[in-house]
């Protein structure tokens, strides 16, 4: 995990307090940690959350300005990014000398809209806590984060258990967060491999292009399983066949273009150059003729799945199928 | 007027004597009348069939010409002018830039046959794309085809009579004009008389058009349209090098773009600045943001128009450089029998007779036959991309 120096942590009460990100889950901790912090202090404070394109300036000054009885309260402004030029004038000053006993949570998605907020803000010495939606490729983020909520609900997991959990799960936090708190007490504890299958199954997330790279490689019945992972989590069927299209097309151009260094090759190709290279470790098992074949079952599987075939499903499993006979073929030659 | 219709004497005989029958048909509305009761000589519908570009639309045009004008069609009457210029009130030109023809405009369509001519004897519906029907709109045509108004005349075209162009309840209602690939010298005559194309290159046209007379124009007059033909003839002669192949599905891909843009690009701009302006874009005070709304949703609909018509116009420019391509092999494999039949592409003799004496028949036929199949993969939808360089790779493997 990245370093996150800014961030404070996250149980600490602070007098202004800003989230950034657009992962809900993460977002909804870090404001109702606030409150609880909050609470801690003074169990009968106040709570009022708000939409920042729903307030103006005077009544934001008066909310965050000290109460007559001394009693705490906690703002949470939600949307800041909607927030207007006034408003974000007010809430800089205020995070410069915020009040005793208010404490705001300022709620920003993150992004170009309302970054002078975000800036003021952390200028003026807010806490900040991110919360950014983790990327595609993020995966040992995502681990890290299933392996601590696992820790925090007072278990623990296996590595072989937790690939198998996030392949079933997916990429989304608020669903691996609520399997892993689930597993533990299932488990009652440790999570190995066994209870993870025992409550999991199958796999998310698969997309064409994976369904492709397999078939292209040989490898039958991972293709064929892909497939069907694929087409029961809803991906379209033109985008499979398209998928299995392009990585046909690709190792015919990069076999064609010949050795040669593949950053050349890439841009000659007007290709990326990852692709090229995978490419070329592919097209070693190909030979001219299954070339040949294989280029004219995508040209019809693509043509199936756009309503010349009763069954598109059916279309893709036999093109996959035989897409990945002819790789085996090739090979054999 | 009949002039313009190039190679096609049968077809204009019997289209004059039926516009001469026209005249003399009494309708009903006309009241009591002495004149015979003339109706054989003339049809409610007609369906013009022949090969793209001999000039199914040109014929149906003229005999509309010549139902409309008092004088049976004189070419110099102000009747003819705007029938042949497509403004005449009394005949409704339905033709599409997109794919097909839906049931909605082939319902509009049946509104408007069924209504009386305002100035004309006739109220003519020609129809230009009657292959382009849907299944839907062929049927909702249908009825109005069969017993129209006895005023309105149906003028349909279409590639062939074969029940993929037009169904067969639509064909047995009409009366069929078969048109035929107009003759070479036919074409080389009518480019130079009426284009003013001098005689060489005329000759050189007719001959590599493949009979279709728009292209013949187009190859005469457009130094790009020939600059196309020839990369595309060119495409057999890059098969020896994989890559190079390759490269020339690229050109062919791209060449389609190009010419797509060329086509569509300045309208699409020019119909965008139309709608904004229409819309009131750039206004300012109250009720603009409302405004901005609709304005928005006329955007959307114009653009998802725009596709359309851009979708059908690359479609059709590779068509164009496919059917090229099979007459390449067409006349490798004629070569190949030596038969006695015209080339077509004549231009080419020397390269046809080298691929017919080093390719087999067998290789040459399945070439042909991989063209044949893009061509039908394209109608399928299948992505261009695809279609083409799964093409070039079956051409390359022969």
């Amino acid at each position: 995990m990245p370093p996150r120096a800014r961030s404070k942590p996250v149980d600490e009460l602070l007098p202004v307090r800003l989230v950034v990100g657009d992962e809900g889950l993460l977002v909804e901790r870090a404001v109702s940690a606030a409150i609880v912090a909050a609470r801690r202090q003074d169990p009968d404070v106040e709570v009022r959350t708000l939409k920042a394109n729903e307030i103006t300036a005077g009544v934001l000054a008066e909310l965050v300005s000290p109460s007559l009885f001394a009693e705490s309260r906690v703002v949470v402004l939600e949307a800041a990014q909607d927030a207007n030029a006034e408003v974000t004038t007010v809430l800089v000053e205020y995070a410069k000398a915020p009040t005793d006993g208010v404490a705001l949570v300022v709620v920003h998605p993150g992004g170009a809209k309302g970054k002078a907020l975000v800036d003021g803000l952390k200028k003026a010495g807010a806490g900040v806590s991110e919360a950014a939606k983790f990327k595609p490729w993020e995966n040992d983020r995502r681990a890290d984060f299933v392996r601590t909520e696992i820790r925090q609900a007072g278990g623990g997991i296996t590595g072989e258990a937790l690939n198998l959990l996030m392949e079933a799960v997916g990429a989304d936090l608020r669903e691996l967060a609520a399997a892993a708190s689930q597993l533990v007490s299932d488990s009652g504890g440790q999570v190995d491999a066994d209870s993870v299958r025992r409550f999991h199954r199958g796999r998310a997330d698969v997309t064409g292009f994976a369904v492709a790279e397999k078939a292209v490689s040989g490898d039958r019945a991972g293709a064929l399983e892909a497939l069907r992972y694929a087409l029961d989590t809803g991906v379209p069927h033109v985008l499979v066949a398209d998928a299995l299209a392009d990585a046909v097309r690709t190792i015919a151009r990069v076999s064609a273009a010949g050795r040669g260094d593949p950053g050349a090759l890439a841009s000659r190709l007007r290709m990326p150059p990852f692709k090229v290279k995978k490419a070329m470790g592919q097209a070693r098992g190909w030979d001219a003729p299954g070339l040949t074949r294989a280029m004219a079952l995508v040209a019809d599987v693509n043509a199936d799945v756009k309503g010349v075939a009763a069954d598109a499903s059916y279309a893709l499993e036999r093109a996959t199928s035989e897409l990945a006979e002819l790789a085996g073929q090739s090979r054999r030659r | 007027m009949w002039s313009q219709v190039v190679g096609q004497p049968e077809a204009v005989a019997e289209l004059r004597a039926a516009a001469e029958h026209a005249a003399h048909v009494r309708f009903t509305s006309d009241g009591p009348d002495d004149r015979p009761r003339v109706t054989a000589g003339m049809t409610h519908a007609w369906l013009f069939t022949g090969p793209p570009g001999s000039g199914r639309s040109v014929a149906a045009r003229a005999f509309a010409a010549a139902l409309q004008c008092p004088r049976g069609g004189c070419d110099a009457c102000q009747v003819c002018h705007t029938v042949l210029a497509g403004t005449h009130a009394d005949v409704h030109e339905v033709a599409t830039e997109k794919l097909s023809l839906g049931v909605k405009e082939m319902r509009a369509v049946i509104e408007r046959a069924a209504r009386m001519p305002t100035t004309a004897r006739w109220q003519v519906v020609l129809i230009e794309d009657a292959d382009r029907m849907s299944e839907n709109a062929s049927n909702a045509v249908l009825k109005a085809v069969e017993e129209p108004n006895e005023r309105t005349v149906f003028l349909l075209c279409a590639p062939s009579e074969h029940p993929d162009d037009v169904s067969v309840t639509i064909r047995s209602r009409c009366r069929p004009v078969r048109l035929r690939t107009p003759q070479a010298s036919a074409i080389a005559d009518v480019l130079r008389e009426r284009d003013g194309i001098d005689a060489e290159t005329a000759s050189w046209a007719a001959s590599v058009c493949g009979g279709h007379i728009g292209r013949a124009r187009r190859l005469a007059r457009d130094e790009d349209a020939r600059a196309r033909r020839e990369a595309v003839l060119g495409l057999p002669r890059a098969l020896r090098d994989a890559a190079a192949a390759f490269e020339a599905s690229d050109d062919m891909l791209a060449a389609a773009e190009a010419e797509m843009v060329a086509l569509t690009g300045t309208r699409d701009e020019a119909e965008r600045e139309e709608l904004a302006v229409s819309m009131g874009a750039g206004g300012t005070g109250k009720g603009v943001a409302q405004a901005q709304r609709v304005a928005k949703a006329a955007e959307k609909e114009l653009e998802k128009a725009q596709k359309l018509r851009q979708t059908r116009a690359r479609r059709d420019s590779l068509d164009r450089a496919l059917v090229d391509l099979a007459g390449y092999y067409r006349d490798v494999l004629v070569r190949g029998f030596h038969a006695q039949v015209a080339a077509t592409h004549p231009d080419r003799a020397i390269e046809v007779e080298n691929a017919a004496r080093d390719g087999s028949r067998e290789s040459t036929l399945r070439r042909l036959e991989a063209v044949l199949a893009c061509r039908e993969a394209l109608e399928t939808n299948v992505k261009p991309q695809i279609a083409v360089e799964a093409m070039v790779t079956a051409l390359r493997a022969g």
